[in-house]
């Protein structure tokens, strides 16, 4: 009996294993992807949560494009290790490498909708749950250093598609992120 | 007679003496200024203190190559450390968070004196509920992330705002937590020190320090496995250490090498070791006396001046060779009351004529090549006198040379065939002309390089390493700047703020890309003031604050650490420069003011609305005028100072056509034919035109060294035509033979010399040696053509 649950929980792992590589190489598989957003951040600092909403923009592998529409207009581009913020008609860059804080923020986004597992494993410890139709990833950032700043990102997703993204900070301040496919133009 | 073979020996040792002591206790200068105007304009001399002290003078780029890239991370951290403990260096970046931190303590520390947003209104409700809500925006982007812990003590936003507007000059990518180019191979540190860029040898203890530093760092380095690291330096202070060793390097060396050859040319012909000592008194005594003269004339000595020096041994060891051959008698011994009768005439106007070919770069305004006209023509007069007074009375008894007349007679030889023909004048004349047009117009460029750049001691290859490490860092040349003065900092500072409002519709309208302020690192008292006195006591602000966030997502309450900091402020002291120290801010502040003995300078380098574009300084001129700023000046750094060599080179050029016209004039007197005076000047006119075609033809652009080059081709090849002429007229005429070995030695010495110089590493010293060595040659060979051909006629 005993021999038997470990057998299938080796085998729920492998099926585990198996989906998320599958799920991977879907995302991979999509060059392109655009969807609307709903954002909600909840900080201690703040009586109530921030909402804003807008548009997201994918380009294979590394360009990601967040085109906030309410409650202000903010354009927010990554290309090239590079986050170009525009905001009131004012240009902001900061080079990711000098923030190496913001960047998993935005890593564990860019590599999961890259389907860029070993990327992924660089920075975080990496665990799927579900399976191809209905999945969820939790990252865990392997430095101690991050971890002051990032607790974890849960990103919940069915096939090729991504359709929560949670970020959890240590001090309990977490935002929320909801996808779904834009409405067809 | 005896009396006067005494006299003059012995004044001429008091001369050499007090030349000795004057050449001794002389101040040198091995800086670049030698190319710097003398008596400058106002701009010219912002420009000049600019290039030579300015604090872009002090930087220091250093890079790191090889290896792979944690080394590299590694060795610049280690440099960093050991560089920033020392007081040579003022500071010391590699982009890592040392200087990062120290810098946010600044801005945040003195957040309300420095944010340009502090104005009373800020803090009324209106401006409180704006500045908030626009921070908590800015809490949901990504950047938020490194707000949200300040927001309780800042919520309007001024340390973001104040990054903003320093971030605008482009920061050097970023590899391992330090500096690197933008493909990372290379780590990339910049130190500026504490000593003024012209202090050369502060500069060159700057330079030993960072090699110092490299080496005890890559020792640190565990060994083996990757390959080892590699150490580059650039920076104005750098070049000028080299070029400095350069140019001593090549004085030193070339003068030996020059001296040698010439004592072994001279024993070949002599074979007489006392011949050769007694030959090379005029020339040392002429160096002597020119350098001291200079001493005495400028004040100090420039040590490009001293690298010419050996162009001296080129002329004035012919004036010995001319007696010693000349004055050979029959019999052996040395004739010098018939050689002072009969060639002394010749020698003394060959050495007028080159003293008015000198005497026109007396005026120049450029100390480098006044200082050259003073040192030649000292010393040549010197060299001519000590030949003509002191070297008879030296001469032991029975001295003579041997006879080197047969050498005289197979150059004859050699020339007869050419001689013979009567049109080989014209047809040289013809050639001649004809190479040298389609010389200039083969070439594409101009025949003059107008540009400060081509008299640079800098290989071009090193220029385009400063370049690329510069681009690395972002740090561009700036071409267009403006600049205020007022007596104290402080008040440059204010007007340095005044300027930048100036100049703030033409950055909205897009004329200008952005202007670098000093005041954003450190504004003047009375903004601070201003800004001090806008803060509002702890109670207005609280009820401002309440009313202010009762629409907003936050609590008041959670804004106590803001009502404290802005209470703080405002019994707070005045930011000052001693504030500064220790961040990273500072070199970019100590990079935009500037001392003077007594006045402050603000520098504020323009920025191009695209990079690359020129500036329209007319817009930034008016825009100061509107502004009632007509005391800033606008300075365009590299048209201003090739226009300031562009002057120069006109002004020598026309000087040396004057020294042309003086030597015609001077020849007129002394010949009383104008035939002959012709006949003196066409050969030197020839070999000048055809050694500037020669160098046309080979790409090489015409500089101010290579004109000193052709004034040095008349001066040595006027002896050359003199002596043909005096052959030429029928009562002087002595043995032909004699006057061509005497020239021929004579113009051996010369082309070595000269030729020498060519081989330098120092670009002007090149210039130098190939025009006169092939120009002197060619004199000769001219002289000779011409000379004979008149007499074959007579």
């Amino acid at each position: 009996m005993k021999r038997l649950a470990g057998g299938m929980l080796a085998l729920a792992c492998l099926c585990a294993a198996d989906d998320f590589d599958q799920v991977m190489r879907l995302l991979a598989a999509r060059r392109h992807g655009h969807v609307e957003f709903i954002e909600q951040q909840f900080l201690a600092v703040l009586k109530r949560p921030i909402e804003s909403s807008g548009e997201l923009f994918y380009d294979a592998p590394d360009r990601l494009e967040k085109r906030t529409s309410q409650p202000r207009a903010e354009d927010l581009v990554l290309a090239g290790g590079e986050l170009t913020v525009e905001r009131h008609g004012r240009r902001r860059v900061l080079d990711l490498q000098r923030f190496p804080q913001i960047r998993p923020f935005i890593e564990s986004i860019r590599a999961t909708l890259a389907g860029d597992r070993s990327a992924l494993e660089r920075v975080f410890h990496v665990e799927f749950t579900g399976d191809v139709h209905r999945w969820s990833l939790t990252l865990v950032p392997l430095d101690r250093q991050l971890l002051r700043t990032l607790s974890e990102v849960r990103i919940d997703g069915s096939l090729d598609q991504l359709h929560r993204v949670e970020i959890r900070q240590p001090d309990g301040d977490r935002s929320l992120l909801t996808l779904r496919p834009a409405a067809a133009p | 007679m005896t009396r006067r073979r005494a006299l003059a020996p012995a004044l001429w040792l008091c001369c050499l003496a007090a030349a000795t002591l004057v050449v001794a206790r002389a101040r040198y200068i091995t800086d670049l200024s030698a190319f710097l105007p003398a008596k400058p304009t106002p701009t010219q001399q912002l420009l000049v203190e600019q290039l030579r002290d300015g604090p872009a003078s002090r930087l220091i780029l250093i890079a790191i190559d090889q290896g792979d890239a944690a080394a590299r991370a590694r060795a610049s951290a280690a440099i960093a450390d050991l560089l920033r403990g020392d007081r040579q260096f003022s500071s010391v970046n590699n982009g890592a968070a040392v200087a990062a931190q120290r810098d946010r303590e600044y801005l945040f520390g003195h957040r309300y004196l420095l944010s340009d947003a502090v104005t009373p209104a800020h803090f009324s409700v209106s401006g409180l509920r704006a500045a908030i809500a626009d921070t908590i925006d800015e809490l949901a982007s990504p950047a938020g992330l490194l707000l949200k812990s300040l927001l309780p003590s800042d919520p309007t936003g001024e340390m973001l705002h104040m990054l903003d507007e320093l971030a605008r000059t482009p920061a050097p990518a970023m590899h391992g937590g330090v500096w690197t180019s933008a493909d990372g191979a290379r780590a990339l540190l910049v130190a500026q020190t504490s000593a003024r860029g012209s202090d050369t040898d502060a500069q060159e203890h700057a330079v030993a320090a960072i090699r110092a530093a490299f080496a005890a760092a890559t020792r640190e380095l565990p060994p083996g496995g990757a390959p080892s690291l590699r150490l580059g330096l650039s920076g104005p202070g750098v070049f000028a250490v080299s070029a400095r060793a350069k140019i001593e390097r090549a004085a030193v060396r070339l003068s030996i090498a020059g001296g040698l050859l010439v004592v072994l040319l001279l024993f070949a012909v002599y074979r007489s070791p006392v011949a050769v000592a007694l030959g090379l008194a005029p020339v040392a005594s002429g160096a002597l006396v020119g350098v001291a003269a200079v001493a005495l004339g400028f004040g100090a000595v420039h040590g490009i001046t001293l690298g010419f020096g050996i162009t001296l041994i080129g002329e004035s060891v012919d004036y010995s060779i001319y007696y010693f051959v000349s004055a050979r008698s029959r019999r052996g011994n040395t004739d010098t009351a018939a050689w002072q009768r009969t060639w002394w005439p010749t020698v003394r106007l060959g050495m007028l004529t080159s003293v008015c070919g000198f005497a026109s770069l007396l005026p120049s305004g450029f100390p480098g090549l006044a200082q050259l006209g003073l040192y030649s023509i000292s010393g040549l007069v010197a060299a001519a006198l000590v030949t003509r007074f002191v070297l008879p009375a030296l001469l032991p008894d029975g001295f003579g040379i041997r006879d080197v007349a047969t050498l005289g007679a197979r150059v004859a030889a050699l020339l007869r065939p050419v001689r013979r023909l009567p049109a080989s004048r014209l047809a040289l004349f013809g050639l001649t002309l004809a190479a040298l047009l389609l010389a200039v117009l083969v070439r594409h460029g101009p025949l003059w390089n107008r540009e400060l750049a081509a008299l640079s001691p800098i290989s071009a290859e090193d220029q385009r390493y400063d370049a690329g490490l510069r681009a690395d860092l972002g740090a561009a040349d700036v071409r267009e700047l403006v600049i205020v003065s007022g007596p104290t900092l402080d008040s440059a500072l204010g007007l340095a703020e005044r300027t930048a409002r100036a100049l703030e519709p033409l950055v909205d309208a897009r004329v200008l890309g952005g202007v670098d302020n000093p005041a954003d690192y450190l504004p003047s008292a009375a903004t601070q003031e201003t800004r001090r006195a806008s803060l509002p006591g702890p109670d207005p602000l609280r009820e401002n604050l309440r009313q202010a966030v009762a629409d907003l997502p936050i609590d008041a309450a959670g804004l106590q650490p803001f009502v404290q900091d802005v209470d703080a402020a405002r019994h707070a002291p005045l930011v000052s420069a001693a504030d500064l120290r220790g961040t990273s801010l500072a070199a970019g502040f100590d990079a935009l003011v500037l001392p003077e003995s007594n006045r402050w300078n603000a520098l504020l380098p323009l920025h191009a609305a695209v990079a690359g574009q020129a500036i329209d300084t007319a817009r930034v001129r008016a825009a100061l005028q509107g502004a009632q700023l007509p005391e800033a000046i606008v300075l365009d750094l590299k048209q201003e100072s090739d226009a300031l060599y562009a002057g120069y080179l006109t002004e020598a050029i026309r000087l040396s056509l004057l020294g042309g016209l003086a030597i015609t004039v001077l020849l007129g007197l002394a010949l009383r034919s104008p035939l002959r005076v012709a006949r003196v000047l066409a050969p030197l006119l020839l070999a000048v035109l055809t050694v500037t075609g020669g160098l046309a033809l080979c790409g090489v652009q015409l500089t101010l060294l290579h004109l000193v080059g052709m004034l040095l081709i008349v001066a040595v090849g006027s002896n050359y035509a003199l002596f043909f002429d005096r052959q030429a007229a029928p009562h002087e005429a002595g043995s032909e033979a004699v006057t061509l070995a005497s020239l021929v030695i004579a113009n051996a010495s010369t082309v070595i010399g000269f030729g020498l110089l060519s081989f330098s590493q120092v670009p002007v010293l090149v210039a130098l040696g190939t025009t006169v060595a092939p120009g002197a040659f060619l004199a000769l060979v001219f002289a000779a053509l011409f000379a004979r051909a008149e007499a074959s006629h007579a």
